[in-house]
């Protein structure tokens, strides 16, 4: 079977009168399989609204190749986007109308019943505001309407574009819920974020893009495992003697200040074990890598969000 | 399957898109006030204020002041004049001045002298008018009586077109013209400027409909509301300001749905050149106004300067214009205004394809 998305060195410069050139893609490439959560993370300006809109068939790039389920997103053909859901990331909704008519009108486009789009305002909590004017929304409910006008259409492949950008904590977990269900259901899901923690949370595997480029695709825990980096283990000052903290660091990384004595080690287990028995637990806190300290060293710059 | 037959299959699920767009794009626009505002009140308001400037004039009777005896006065009929007195002519040209009366009238042994209004014009022509017929009559009789046997010439004034000429109906065809020009360049340029903040089309774009759906989905609500607009107007025009529809009005729905075709493709036009709700509505304002100036609709072209004759020949509402009055107003068929049609048509289609190959659809 083809590859849910097969993308082949994009390239992508817009040139405005003013801003002059900006290549917001410059040479990426990926492949997404069926049924995979794919993540794509970066910064903001980082060209991942414009490589997904690409990928949709939204624009032509300069140069590269996109193979979507099997075909080419362009032109455009009714058979290719049935199967397809998209939320781009800025809300479009048709005006002057209330949430029901607005999913409504997207099922009869997508030839679902009502019965679904009443199904899919339930299913991302706004049966109760199906009345309200789409304008009248606050940000968060027209995000989950503008996911679930993506879903309405029952896709097999799910684009999302900072899905869980204007959403408070709640929300965002019960949208992770959600995502994890649709995945779940055997459908391919595309998100981006900006949100570290979203991305090792949801995603299969996840590109790092920077500055138009892909810098690195991997699972996860892979990035993180291929990092290597120490687990950092912070205690209270004033709990071991200077000595005991030498002996304990054994040859590794030991910085202080500020109340604390931070351990960095590549044996975690051994120093939590010792540090249990000389009973020096108070304000223990341990850190081991995430994304953020890949993308430090996979970009080579601090994660600005 | 056959090619046919695999058309059909396509073309099913395309009418439904089709009716369900337009459903949610019609009922968008009943409930957006401006858009009612702008196509169906702006144009009455407008039919009540010009028919208030133009139409007390000439239809009431002249206010003549007499300055002491005026004999000739004396035959006047009522409808037509409605005589005062002033004590001395300074004092009946005061009354000019201010407004009050329409022509001062002197007479002079056999000599009647008329000063007609400088404030008021129309109403002081019209007062002159009507005291010229006033004096002709008068020497008729008088001449008659004297020789009797002689043939002696009158005149006996008609009003053209058997009095259709009231100013409603010279307004009422302009008007909707304008109405109609105005909904179709401000919706047009509005809708592509909405459409570039709110990203809808781009959305579209990705579901099954084609945009091609959607856009005739879209022209379609515009068609309706152009149809509706000329309805109501015309309805109101006969209803409450007496305009008398001939058995051609309904022609004027054909000429509204064309020239509704070439406004929008204008506005499409300034969409796709503006990027903000106000600059598409200065930019469509700077367009109609003009237009609508030297179209003939507001106000006679014939008494208009030559430029303005000549760039009404630019302006399709012009020809809109013409077409409706000749169709609503004077009852001509259908045939009689072919070249206003042929101008429209062309209109539409030159800047038609003017929109359609300057419009970047990537800004969408
Ligand atoms: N329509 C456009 N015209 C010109 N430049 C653009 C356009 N869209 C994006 N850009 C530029 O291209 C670059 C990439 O933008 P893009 O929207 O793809 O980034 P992004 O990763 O999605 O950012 P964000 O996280 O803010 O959504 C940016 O520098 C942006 O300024
Ligand atoms: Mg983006």
């Amino acid at each position: 079977m083809d590859a849910a998305i097969e993308v082949a060195d994009l390239r992508k410069t817009y040139r405005g009168r003013r801003t002059g050139e900006v290549r917001a893609v410059d040479g990426v490439s990926f492949r997404v399989e069926r049924g995979e959560f794919f993540g794509i993370l970066g910064p903001n300006g980082a060209g991942k609204t414009t490589t997904l809109e690409i990928v949709e068939g939204l624009r032509r790039p300069d140069s590269g190749e996109v193979r979507l389920l099997g075909r080419s997103p362009w032109p455009h053909s009714p058979d290719l986007t049935r199967r397809l859901g998209v939320q781009l990331q800025a809300s479009a909704f048709f005006e002057f109308l209330t949430a029901r008519e607005q999913i409504e009108t997207f099922a009869e486009l997508y030839g679902a019943t009502k019965a679904r789009a009443a199904e899919m305002l339930e299913t991302v909590g706004l049966a109760e505001h199906a009345a309200v004017r789409c304008e009248k929304l606050s940000g968060g409910q027209q995000q989950r309407l503008s996911i679930a006008c993506a879903l309405v259409g029952d896709p097999e492949l799910v684009f999302l574009d900072e899905p869980t950008a204007a959403l408070d904590p709640q929300a965002r977990r019960n949208l992770w819920d959600l995502m994890r269900a649709i995945n779940a259901e055997g459908r391919t899901v595309v998100l981006t974020t900006h949100y570290m923690e979203e991305a090792e949370a949801l995603c299969d595997r996840v590109a790092i893009m920077d500055a138009g480029r892909v810098k690195a695709v991997d699972s996860p825990a892979g990035f993180i495992r291929k990092l290597d980096a120490p687990t950092r283990v912070t205690i209270a000052s004033g709990q071991l003697t200077d000595e005991r903290i030498a002996e304990l660091a054994s040859g590794e990384t030991v910085t202080g200040g500020d109340g604390t004595v931070v351990f960095e080690t590549r044996d975690p287990r051994k120093l939590l074990t010792a540090l249990a028995s000389d009973g020096a637990l108070e304000g223990l806190a341990v850190r081991t890598a995430n994304l953020e300290d890949v993308f430090l060293h996979v970009t080579g710059r601090e994660w600005r969000g | 399957m056959t090619a046919t037959a695999e058309r059909e299959a396509v073309r099913a699920p395309r009418g439904r898109a089709f009716l369900s767009l337009f459903k949610a794009l019609g009922r968008g626009w009943i409930r957006d006030r401006s858009q009612i505002f702008f196509t169906i009140l702006l144009p009455l308001m407008f039919m009540v204020l010009l028919a208030s400037v133009f139409g007390s004039g000439d239809t009431a009777a002249s206010r003549i002041v007499a300055v002491g005896d005026v004999a000739v006065l004396d035959g006047a009929d009522a409808d037509e004049f409605a005589v005062s007195s002033a004590p001395d002519l300074d004092a009946a040209l005061a009354m000019l001045r201010e407004g009050d009366a329409d022509a001062a009238v002197v007479q002079d042994g056999a000599v009647v002298r008329i000063y007609p209004s400088a404030t008021n014009a129309t109403g002081g022509a019209i007062a002159e008018g009507r005291l010229s017929a006033l004096v002709d009559d008068v020497n008729v009789e008088v001449l008659s009586a004297a020789a009797p046997g002689e043939t002696v010439l009158a005149t006996d004034v008609e009003e053209a077109d058997g009095g259709a000429l009231q100013p409603i109906q010279y307004l009422a065809p302009g008007i909707l013209a304008w109405g109609v020009a105005i909904s179709g360049v401000f919706g047009a340029a509005g809708t592509i400027v909405d459409w570039k903040r709110d990203k809808l089309l781009r959305r579209l774009r990705l579901t099954p409909a084609s945009v091609k759906t959607f856009l005739g989905a879209k022209v379609s609500v515009n068609l309706v509301v152009a149809i509706g607009q000329t309805a109501v107007f015309l309805a109101v025009a006969a209803v409450a300001f007496g305009l008398r529809l001939s058995a051609w009005t309904w022609f004027a729905a054909p000429l509204v749905l064309l020239g509704t075709f070439a406004f929008l493709a204008i506005g499409v036009v300034i969409g796709g050149i503006a990027q903000t709700s106000p600059a598409a509505a200065g930019l469509s304002n700077l367009v109609t106004m003009p237009m609508a100036f030297v179209s003939g609709a507001f106000y006679p072209l014939a008494l208009s300067p030559q430029w303005v004759q000549w760039l009404s020949y630019a302006s399709p509402m012009r020809y809109l214009n013409e077409a409706l009055q000749s169709v609503v107003v004077y009852g001509e068929p259908p045939s009689a205004v072919l070249p206003q049609i042929g101008f429209l048509a062309a209109f539409a289609a030159l800047v038609g394809l003017i929109s359609w190959k300057t419009f970047k659809f990537d800004e969408l």
